[in-house]
């Protein structure tokens, strides 16, 4: 049973894959960080924003496409919400599997429907004081329809 | 009709505020009905639905398109394009 987790706290990479180990000839995972800068300036934090329910929903039935496309064991979703620093885990996506393929294709459909199919905005706060809302970036459009 | 309407991201701080009950006439019938009708309700609706094309909705957390019916709808989201991952 995938394990859909959406969460203020940080997470266990390790642990999380470890648990995906289990009866696995391969795993993979994706982990995504906040950066120190963006547009050229220092970010003091990224929050993330969302619409609680749907998005445990959203993201059950992204790991439930991943299940149906990838001969997969078993498969990860951990998605952080609130105020981050630069350097703090966003997200976990992974996925186990008898060989590496299928396990590498499902981790990165994981994460670029993620991007798109799940209800998550995310604020930038700077070390000038500006705030921005990030605006979403058309190469992951094409990331998501990549997988049809 | 009384329904929840929710506003995230962007949409909410131009708005002010998450969440507010409104009831609006039977005419209005469709989600793009709805989003003009909201859209008139103050100088910050007017403002956060001027850039109407990028909105997406939801009806009851189902993604829908303008066309949708509102008709026994609890709870009907406005919110930009997702950015999570």
């Amino acid at each position: 049973m995938p394990i859909i987790r959406i969460q203020a706290e940080d997470f266990d990479v390790g642990a999380e894959l470890a648990r995906l180990e289990v009866g696995a000839g391969a795993v993979a995972s994706f982990v995504g960080i906040v950066r120190a800068e963006a547009h050229g300036k220092r970010l003091t934090a990224l929050t993330l924003e969302h619409y609680p329910g749907m998005t445990e929903r959203a993201a059950s039935a992204i790991a439930d496409q991943a299940m149906m496309r990838w001969p997969l064991s078993d498969c990860t979703i951990i998605h952080r919400i609130g105020r981050l620093a630069p350097g703090a885990r966003i997200v976990l996506a992974a996925a186990a599997s008898a060989h590496r393929a299928a396990a590498l294709e499902a981790t990165a459909f994981l994460i670029d429907w993620l991007k798109t199919d799940a209800p998550f905005w995310k604020h930038e706060t700077f070390t000038n004081g500006e705030t921005a809302w990030v605006a979403p970036r058309t190469e992951d459009d094409q990331a998501r329809s990549r997988w049809g | 009709m009384i329904v929840t309407i929710r506003y995230f991201a962007w949409l909410r701080e131009r708005i002010g505020h998450a969440e507010e009950r409104v009831d609006p006439p039977a005419s209005i019938t469709t989600i793009g009905a709805l989003t003009d009708w909201l859209a008139d309700l103050s100088p910050a609706h007017a403002n956060a639905f001027a850039q109407r094309a990028v909105i997406k909705t939801a009806i009851d957390q189902q993604f829908v398109n303008a066309d949708a019916l509102i008709a026994g709808a609890h709870e009907i989201a406005f919110f930009p394009p997702f950015t999570g991952g």
